[in-house]
C-alpha cells in the first residue's frame, strides 16, 4: 500500500485541463475584437457591443459561481448590477466620479446586500430559496424606482463616464474596452482559483451531498453565504461597468426579468465551467442583436411582408431557440464543446 | 471502569403518539464495539440520528467523553470525534474517492476558507487521506469518481470518511447492507482491525459480523433497551428470544 499511498501528486486529467484550450481561445477573441473593428465600418458599435457582452460575462459568471458550484438558483442577481449601477449613478450626482472611489463603494454595498440576504434566503431551500431571493431583488427594484431624487422610474442619465484615478480615460470608447477586458480577465482568474481552492471544494461538496458535508464538520450555510456575497461583489462590479457603458442608470437595471436572463445565461452557456457563462452571455446578447436581421435573411422564400412581420417580431423565435437549446443540448454550448472530446 | 466515552441518559424521541425512542439510557466504553441490534422498526437508525445530532431529541441527554454535546449541531459533534456512516451510501459521487476523503481531513486541519491554492494538490491533505484509504484497502481506486465504485466499495469509502474525521467514535449505521457475501466479508475484516483502535458503535442486521464483533450488544424493541449484554448472554437472553429473536432464527 505504501508504493500507491506515495505517488498521490501525480498530475490527475482533471476536466479543467483538458479544455484550457476554450477560455484561451474565448479570451484571445476579445483581446483580437477591437483590432478587427477598426476595419468593420461600424467601430463604435460593434465595441460597444462587445463590452456588454463582457460585462453581462462578468455577471453571469459571477452567478455561476453560486449556480454551477453551489447549486443555488438566486433569482435575484440582477439586484447587484442594479446596485454597482447605483453606487456610480449616486456617488457621480453628488460630484464624486473617480471610479476608485465609486467600485469599492459599490462592491462594499453589493457584499453587505448579500450578506444580509443571503442570511435569510440561505435558510431556505430549493423553490423557496428561488423566490425569496426574487423577492429581495424586486424590492431593490421598488426602492430604486422610487428614488425620486435619483430619476425614480425614468432613473438617470450620467453627465460622462467614471473618472480613473483624476483622469478621464474611460472616456476613450477602446480604453474602456480594454478596462472591461482586464475586469472579466481578472473576475475569471478569480473565480477559477476560488473553485479549486479548499473554499471552493467545500462549496462543491456541498452541492453534491450536503448531509455528508455536515456530516464530515462542515457547516455549509457558511460557506454558502461567503460564495454568495462573493457572487454578488463581482456581480456589482459588473453593475458599475454597465452603467459606464450606458452612461446611464435605471430600475430596468434590476427587474427580476434580467435576473433570468443572467439564468438563462448562465445555463445556455453550461452550468459550472465560468468561462462557459461568458459563452452563454455572448451567445444571448449576439443572438438578441442580431437575430431579426438572421430571420429577415433565413426567409428569403417568403413575401416580403412576412419577412419584415417575421424580423420584427423575432422574439417569438428567440424564446423557443433558446428553450430547444437547453433541452436538447445537455451541459449547454459547453456541453457541445465538450462532445468530440468524448467521442 | 473507566468513565464511558458515550453516555446517552433517558433519550426520547417522539413523532406526535408515536414514541420511536423511549426511555434509552446506555453508556459505551472507551474501546470497545458495541452493537445495537433489534428487529426492523426497533428505533436503531432514529438513535443513531439523535447520537449524531441529525435529530434533536424531545428530552434526555448525550454524554460525550464527560461533555453534554445534546444541544449541539451535528458538525459541532463531528468536531468533537463523534463521526457516523449512512445506513444508505452518502458520498460525494462526483469527487474521486481519494478527494472524498481529503475533504474529511480538510475539515479538521486548518481554514476551509482559503480561497487561492489548488486544494486537490495539497499534500498535507492528500497523504493522510490515502492512508484513510489504504486501511480500508481503496488505495488502489483512489482516483476513481466515487460514483463509479462498486456497492461494496461505496461501503469501505464511508468507512474511510469516517476514519478521516479522526473520531474518537465511529457510530455506523448498517455498514453491511447491501453488500453481497464477499464484499461483506471485505468489510468485517476492516471493521475487525478498526475496533483494534477506535471505539465503535455497530447498528447491523447481520447477526453473524455483530456476534463476531461486538465486545456488547444491547437490543432494542420498540424504541426500548430491553437488554445490554456481552454476545453470548445475549443469546440466552429469554427475554431478547421472546421478543426479537422468536420472529427469526437465533444464530
Amino acid at each position: 500500500m505504501t508504493e500507491i499511498a506515495e505517488t498521490p501528486s501525480a498530475p490527475m486529467p482533471s476536466l479543467s485541463t483538458r479544455f484550457e484550450i476554450v477560455p484561451i481561445v474565448l479570451f484571445a477573441a476579445f483581446a483580437a475584437a477591437p483590432l478587427l473593428a477598426a476595419y468593420s465600418g461600424a467601430e463604435g458599435y460593434v465595441l460597444s457591443l462587445l463590452t456588454r457582452v463582457m460585462i453581462f460575462g462578468i455577471a453571469a459568471m459571477a452567478l455561476d459561481l453560486i449556480l454551477g458550484y453551489g447549486a443555488l438558483v438566486s433569482f435575484g442577481h440582477a439586484a447587484f448590477l442594479g446596485l454597482g449601477g447605483y453606487a456610480v449613478g449616486i456617488l457621480a450626482s453628488h460630484g464624486i466620479e473617480d471610479a476608485l472611489v465609486q467600485i469599492p463603494v459599490a462592491l462594499a454595498a453589493s457584499a453587505l446586500f448579500a450578506l444580509v440576504t443571503g442570511a435569510i434566503s440561505l435558510r431556505t431551500k430549493g423553490v423557496y430559496f428561488i423566490m425569496i431571493t426574487l423577492a429581495f431583488g424586486q424590492m431593490l427594484y421598488f426602492l430604486a424606482t422610487s428614488l425620486a431624487a435619483y430619476g425614480g422610474d425614468d432613473g438617470m442619465t450620467l453627465s460622462s463616464r467614471s473618472l480613473l484615478a483624476g483622469t478621464g480615460v474611460l472616456k476613450n470608447d477602446f480604453t474602456f474596452y480594454w478596462v472591461c477586458l482586464l475586469c472579466l480577465l481578472g473576475a475569471y482568474a478569480f473565480s477559477r482559483s476560488v473553485v479549486a481552492s479548499r473554499f471552493g471544494r467545500v462549496l462543491r461538496g456541498t452541492r453534491e451531498n450536503s448531509i455528508r458535508m455536515e456530516a464530515i464538520g462542515f457547516q455549509p450555510f457558511r460557506f454558502q453565504l461567503a460564495a454568495y456575497v462573493l457572487s454578488g461583489m463581482l456581480a456589482g462590479l459588473a453593475g458599475c461597468l454597465l452603467a459606464n457603458q450606458a452612461e446611464f442608470v435605471s430600475p430596468a437595471f434590476m427587474t427580476w426579468q434580467r435576473s433570468g436572463e443572467l439564468i438563462f445565461m448562465v445555463v445556455l452557456g453550461g452550468l459550472g465551467s465560468l468561462h462557459g457563462a461568458v459563452i452563454g452571455a455572448a451567445a444571448f446578447l449576439l443572438l438578441e442583436e442580431f437575430l431579426p436581421e438572421i430571420l429577415h435573411s433565413l426567409s428569403f422564400f417568403l413575401s416580403e411582408e412576412a419577412r419584415s412581420h417575421l424580423a420584427e417580431n423575432w422574439k417569438m423565435v428567440f424564446g423557443p431557440l433558446l428553450i430547444l437549446i437547453v433541452l436538447f443540448v445537455r451541459g449547454g454550448i459547453m456541453g457541445l464543446l465538450r462532445r468530440p472530446h468524448h467521442g | 471502569m473507566a468513565e464511558p466515552l458515550l453516555e446517552l441518559r433517558n433519550l426520547r424521541k417522539a413523532y406526535g403518539a408515536l414514541v420511536v425512542t423511549d426511555d434509552v439510557s446506555l453508556s459505551v466504553r472507551p474501546g470497545e464495539l458495541h452493537a445495537i441490534i433489534g428487529p426492523n422498526g426497533a428505533g436503531k437508525t432514529t438513535l443513531i440520528h439523535q447520537i449524531s445530532g441529525t435529530l434533536a431529541s424531545n428530552s434526555g441527554s448525550v454524554l460525550f467523553g464527560g461533555e453534554d454535546v445534546t444541544q449541539l449541531s451535528m458538525p459541532q459533534r463531528v468536531r468533537r470525534g463523534l463521526a457516523r456512516s449512512f445506513q444508505i451510501t452518502s458520498i460525494l459521487p462526483g469527487f474521486s474517492a481519494l478527494e472524498n476523503v481529503a475533504l474529511a481531513v480538510q475539515a479538521r486541519s486548518g481554514s476551509s476558507f482559503r480561497l487561492f491554492g489548488q486544494a486537490s494538490q495539497e499534500k498535507a491533505l492528500n497523504e493522510p487521506a490515502m492512508e484513510c484509504l489504504a486501511q480500508v484497502n481503496l488505495a488502489a481506486r483512489a482516483h476513481v469518481p466515487a460514483g463509479l465504485l462498486s456497492h461494496g466499495e461505496k461501503r469501505q469509502l464511508e468507512l474511510a470518511i469516517g476514519l478521516a474525521t479522526a473520531p474518537r467514535l465511529l457510530l455506523l449505521d448498517e455498514p453491511l447492507a447491501g453488500t453481497g457475501h464477499e464484499e461483506s466479508q471485505r468489510v468485517v475484516e476492516t471493521l475487525r482491525r478498526l475496533k483494534e483502535r477506535l471505539t465503535i458503535v455497530l447498528i447491523e442486521h447481520d447477526m453473524d459480523a455483530v456476534f463476531s464483533l461486538a465486545d456488547r450488544v444491547s437490543v432494542l424493541v420498540y424504541g426500548r433497551v430491553i437488554a445490554t449484554d456481552t454476545p453470548a448472554r445475549i443469546r440466552e437472553n429469554p427475554e431478547v428470544r421472546a421478543a426479537y429473536l422468536g420472529e427469526e432464527e437465533m444464530v
